[in-house]
């Protein structure tokens, strides 16, 4: 089957779709969007965690038929998520969640990174001044083998501290 | 295999009428895993994800009618007023990401004996409302799961809705595992206090072949705490009632060794989560005034 969807605020098609598929599956094999791991395929280690609709999920847990139509915001797209949602002038092709990841040290291997980036920005998007439950919550789906939740956690606090500078900034 | 995209209800019906073998899939948290791992190959896929009011609740004057495809981060958000043991049970639901796709018609679809959402439906009281061609049934909850990942539904039936008692007294669920994220129930618990009709209902998950309620525990415990006045003198639960409560709970349970634990550590482990939950919701409902009399002192866990 054919299925049409948005990603990253362009409208992506793909042909020839097994109706089983799953939306990861659509993504990196066939719209060569491989930003979004996989790994497990059941729902439990997040790597796969994009936007549908603006919610975080597991794309592996959704049928490519179900995004038919749909807005999808993968980890490729998130520095021009990020940027437009923000307003912000800022310069580089990074998130402000992305940039904090790399000045906090909280990429090791870097597989669990994607998803953790995602949901971590919509984290501060929904909560600017997560407390560490707030953020130990928001990204409880999110599994890192490599053990680096210490940095990960230093990271999203840079991030929220980061947003919370530049909006006064702006006042 | 094909994908049908129902647009409406009636579309919905209509196709699983002419494809009983069709399944349907809403979040997809059980289905896609099923299929992701080749464990499941269905001639038809039917997605819910179109038909609206599935994705909507009401809430009435005794009951809520939840859509069934409701995904458990709503009822968290807006119904645990209404609902407060099943927005505690939702919110041990997997992951944020799970919660935001998975439902209670997907809980129920899959009767998994270990589903979150199966105590709390039992100990608030509810319906599933399930709909075919040929008309609608209402199936009291303790009655639609029939066996390990089995249920009530006819071949050519869909959930439409569940009907869920809005609480009229405190509520708790409580649940084992190993963390508290993206756990499967080891064993879990859910309890309602029923002021209104003086009485108390409690469900067990993961602990028998299908959820199930404590009918002998809720029969003693309702007959203690009428004898005792308590519901009027609002008097702290003497220990020796809550312990025969929990034992009789425990001896509800018909449970199996497997990897996430043993039967007896389930039976235990049900026992105590019995006797917790009822101390929780017992101080919860003197405190809010319901018993008159203030003695001191928490009950202990």
């Amino acid at each position: 089957m054919r299925v049409t969807f948005t990603v990253n605020g362009r409208r992506h098609e793909a042909d020839d779709v097994w109706e089983g598929e799953s939306l990861l599956y659509v993504l990196r094999e066939r719209m060569g969007l491989p930003g979004s791991k996989n790994a497990c395929e059941q729902g439990e280690c997040g790597s796969c965690t994009v936007r549908l609709d603006g919610e975080p999920v597991c794309a592996c847990l959704v049928a490519a038929g179900q995004a038919e139509g749909r807005e999808v915001v993968t980890v490729e797209g998130l520095a021009e998520y990020a940027k437009e949602r923000d307003g912000s002038e800022q310069t580089g092709d990074l998130a402000p969640v992305q940039q904090a990841f790399i000045d906090a040290g909280a990429v090791q291997c870097g597989f669990c990174t994607p998803g953790l980036l995602v949901a971590a920005d919509e984290l501060i998007e929904r909560n600017p001044q997560p407390s560490d439950a707030d953020i130990r919550e928001a990204l409880s789906g999110n599994l890192c083998r490599c053990t680096g939740y210490e940095k990960i956690m230093d990271a999203v606090r840079l991030a929220a501290a980061r947003a919370d500078d530049s909006a006064q900034e702006v006042v | 295999m094909e994908f049908l995209r129902p647009a409406s209800w009636e579309e919905a019906l209509a196709a699983k009428a002419e494809h009983p073998s069709a399944v349907p899939i809403a979040g997809g948290t059980d289905v896609m895993v099923e299929i992701n791992f080749d464990h499941r190959r269905p001639t038809h896929l039917m997605d819910l994800n179109r038909v609206r009011e599935l994705h909507e609740w009401e809430v009435g004057d005794e009951t809520v009618r939840l859509g069934a495809s409701v995904p458990y981060s709503k009822i968290i958000d807006e119904l645990s007023a209404e609902l407060p043991g099943l927005a505690l049970a939702s919110h041990t639901v997997g992951s944020p990401q799970i919660r935001n796709r998975g439902s209670v018609g997907g809980n129920l679809g899959a009767a998994s004996p270990a589903g979150d959402s199966h105590p709390a439906l039992l100990a608030a009281g509810a319906e599933v409302e399930a709909e075919s061609v040929r008309g609608t049934r209402f199936i009291p909850v303790e009655d639609f799961y029939t066996g390990v990942k089995r249920n009530a539904l006819a071949e050519d039936e869909l959930i439409k809705s569940i009907h869920i008692k809005k609480a009229d007294g405190p509520q708790q669920f409580s649940k084992v595992g190993t963390r508290n994220a993206m756990v499967i129930a080891v064993c879990a618990f859910g309890i309602a206090l029923h002021p209104e009709t003086r009485t108390v209902r409690a469900g067990i998950g993961s602990a028998a072949p299908t959820p199930l309620r404590a009918r002998a525990a809720e029969d003693f415990l309702g007959a203690a705490l009428e004898d005792g006045g308590f519901w009027d003198n609002g008097r702290t639960i003497p220990p020796a009632v809550a312990r025969e409560f929990a034992e009789l709970c425990s001896g509800a349970c018909n449970p199996i060794d497997d990897v996430r634990g043993s039967a007896a550590y389930r039976r235990r482990a049900v026992g105590v989560m019995a006797r917790r939950t009822l101390g929780w919701t017992w101080e919860s409902y003197r405190a809010t005034g319901n018993g008159r009399t203030t003695e001191g002192g928490a009950q202990c866990a």
